[in-house]
């Protein structure tokens, strides 16, 4: 199989740069500098080119990246819904505006064992806090979800987040 | 943590409360009414307390021309350890949770090649004896983890 790729969106520098932040920003006063730095690169242009993945969305926000479990929030439920492919969007659309829904995804069924298409991931402080929000798409969702679940996690096993292969 | 750390943490989850600029923890804290060295050291505490998984940016892997999936397994419980070692040995793997459900392990694989995906999910098959079960994103509707502490 040969696919046509797209051109990479990112050039060699720009991944030099992600893999140095991989581990988070420097924290010190001037960070964007001390990653320039690192890297021999200008600091006006480090910061051009993180501007720039700003703007295209290829980096999301800078910030603080909250530990959920050690926050409180020890009640994590995939929520997982059976919605007609022809409904799904609009349902997606509507459980994604709820503001306790931190991700709303549309995936594949896998018949017979699995028949949910959309997931919606809730936390909560406890799974009390999380079947009232369950019961609340359930609500919104009315007649066009055949079915649900809730799958809390038991346990983290990994959490890495995403690194770029050396 | 108190209700500085609080403040803290809930501002700094907005997309565009910390800036890319020379001095962006200063800049960050006066709007936190807060003094610059105060907010580094606020966070290089909580991140080495573990309260926050790390602090800076947070990337597409799709824009950046990788590829993720979630993928799902049921794992007999006696086995549940080995194959957990198994699963998270690949570099790939970036966030695995045991779940409660049949389906009791899911996780989610990213690469920056989008080509790389099918094999780690073939190797997983491979080396557990189980079915991999291959959710891939289909539509995104919302992403926007946000938690008010």
């Amino acid at each position: 199989m040969n696919r046509t790729a797209p051109p990479p969106p990112v050039d060699a520098e720009d991944r030099r740069l992600i893999k140095a932040m991989q581990g988070g920003l420097p924290l010190v006063p001037r960070p964007y500098h001390a990653l320039a730095e690192t890297l021999g690169l200008a600091p006006e242009e480090t910061m051009a080119r993180l501007r720039r993945m700003l703007a295209d969305g290829i980096i999301r926000r800078i910030g603080a990246v909250p530990n959920h479990y050690r926050l409180g929030y020890t009640a994590n439920g995939m929520t997982v819904w059976d919605v007609a492919d022809d409904a799904v969007a609009a349902a997606g659309s509507a459980v994604g505006a709820l503001a306790f829904v931190s991700h709303c995804y549309q995936r594949p069924r896998h018949l017979p064992l699995w028949p949910y298409n959309l997931f919606a991931m809730v936390h909560g402080r406890s799974r009390d806090e999380v079947e009232r929000r369950v019961a609340e798409i359930a609500e919104l969702l009315d007649d066009r979800s055949r079915a649900h679940a809730v799958l809390y996690s038991t346990r983290i096993l990994k959490k890495t987040g995403l690194r770029l292969a050396d | 943590m108190d209700d500085i750390d609080r403040r803290i943490v809930n501002a700094l989850q907005d997309p565009d409360a910390f800036p890319v600029s020379e001095r962006p923890y200063a800049e960050a804290a006066r709007a936190l009414g807060l003094e610059e060295a105060d907010l580094i050291a606020r966070l290089r505490r909580m991140c080495a307390d573990g309260l926050l998984s790390r602090f800076g940016p947070l990337f597409d892997a799709e824009r950046l021309g990788g590829a993720v999936t979630l993928a799902a397994m049921s794992v007999p419980e006696d086995r549940f350890e080995v194959v957990a070692d198994l699963v998270n040995a690949h570099p790939e793997v970036a966030h695995n949770y045991a779940r409660d459900h049949p389906l009791n392990m899911w996780f989610v694989v990213a690469a920056a090649d989008p080509e790389r995906v099918r094999p780690v999910l073939d190797a997983i098959a491979q080396e557990t004896g189980l079915s991999v079960h291959d959710m891939p994103k289909l539509e995104e509707f919302y992403i926007g983890l946000r938690l008010a502490v």
